[in-house]
């Protein structure tokens, strides 16, 4: 196994003694099929132990390594080294508060996770004796995409209209209410449209298509937001145009 | 341990130079002023014909100015990303699902480039082209 000396560039920020961030250089021993995040943590062990970030799975699954290198939001566990040439700069996730280095404040996130309920509502309860709700594989076919996203906000820190209108819902609160409205057995859209529908719901899009560029998973979050813009412009049309159809 | 996020300013006017991608997304969007001005054009067009041959004429002739044609050229090169941008993105928008599977991008995105190419053909024979 080959080893060269990497560069980072990683940007500090200690919220206790510093007035705004600053960046830091270390040089660190790395082998030839390292991630970023390997790097990360052989700094951490045997340069700079006070290094802050989050991390769990280093295998693209839990989507706590979401970091900015080379100004790209990227999962730090999927970043290879080798793709990149000179000094590799590390930041915290971009239109998200900086809590400390590399870990970032991620309530405005959760929140608005919470606000598009993204579980099953379904349409009508039935006792578990009469057992599951059935669905083809078609019907799952047809939302399967939307539940690859790992909440690790990529999307997010891609997206221009979060960073400069920070009430957008954004894009992988929306492509989840997108699943489970397209979700045979479900029947909540009506209560998902109340946030998705809305000015800071699909109207603060303006179809950059950052986000689904950069989903480590390929959710296409750009995608379910332009079907959702249809699907509420016809309910529109339905309503005032049509109010004897029934939506 | 005191709790103080830091909150990074986003430029409001330079963010778009920050990522390439982002330029390209402006430039998509700055392409619809030159399809909104070339309308306008149009309509202009539409009242001098509407005055007579001699208003008509002198359109005509306007057109051939040397600032008349760097316009046209210009608009004809927005128009072109614009149209391709926009169709290259209609997957995302438009899914078709025929049975368990989803048509293939391209076949959607064709259908567009069908459908421009038809109307553009009708447009013609209206025109009397054919
Ligand atoms: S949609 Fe993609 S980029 Fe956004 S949070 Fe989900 S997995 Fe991450």
């Amino acid at each position: 196994m080959s080893e060269r000396v990497v560069e980072l560039e990683v940007l500090r920020y200690n919220p206790e003694t510093d007035s705004e961030p600053h960046f830091q250089r270390y040089s660190v021993s790395c082998e030839e099929e390292w991630v970023v995040l390997d790097a990360l943590n052989k700094i951490k062990e045997t340069i700079d132990p006070t290094l802050s970030y989050r991390w769990s799975c280093h295998m693209a699954v839990c989507g706590s390594c979401g970091m900015m290198v080379n100004g790209e939001p990227k999962l730090a566990c999927k970043a290879f080294l080798r793709t990149f040439d000179g000094v590799i700069r590390v930041e915290p996730l971009a239109h998200f508060p900086i809590e400390r280095d590399l870990v970032t404040v991620i309530d405005d996130f959760v929140m608005k996770l919470k606000r598009v309920k993204p579980y099953l509502i379904p349409k009508q309860d039935k006792p578990v004796s009469e057992g599951e709700y059935l669905q083809t594989p078609a019907e799952l076919k047809k939302y399967k995409q939307y539940t690859l996203c790992i909440n690790c906000m990529l999307c997010y820190a891609a997206c221009p209209e979060y960073g400069l209108i920070p009430n957008y819902i954004g894009p992988a609160a929306i492509a989840l209410a997108h699943r489970y409205n397209q979700d045979s057995r479900d029947g909540g859209r009506d209560e998902r449209q109340e946030e998705i529908a809305a000015t800071e719901g699909v109207w603060d899009c303006s179809f950059v298509g950052a986000c689904s560029e950069v989903c480590p998973e390929h959710v296409d979050p750009a995608g379910a937001i332009q079907q959702v813009k249809i699907k509420s412009m016809v309910d529109w049309y339905k309503e005032h145009l049509m109010p004897w159809v029934k939506k | 341990m005191s709790r103080r996020p830091y909150v990074r300013e986003i430029p409001k006017f330079r963010w778009f130079f920050r990522q390439p991608r982002y330029l390209r997304y402006m430039a998509r969007e700055l392409s619809c002023l030159f399809i909104g001005a070339y309308a306008l054009m149009m309509v202009w067009g539409s009242k001098q014909l509407a005055d007579g041959p001699a208003t008509w004429g002198a359109f005509l002739e306007r057109l051939h100015s040397p600032s008349s044609i760097a316009f046209h050229v210009l608009a004809l090169g927005f128009a072109l990303y614009h149209t391709i941008t926009w169709f290259n993105l209609t997957p995302k928008a438009l899914p078709v699902q025929v049975g368990g599977e989803f048509v293939p991008d391209g076949v959607i995105v064709g259908a567009h480039y069908v459908g421009w190419g038809l109307l553009s053909l009708a447009v013609l024979y209206f025109a009397g082209a054919f």
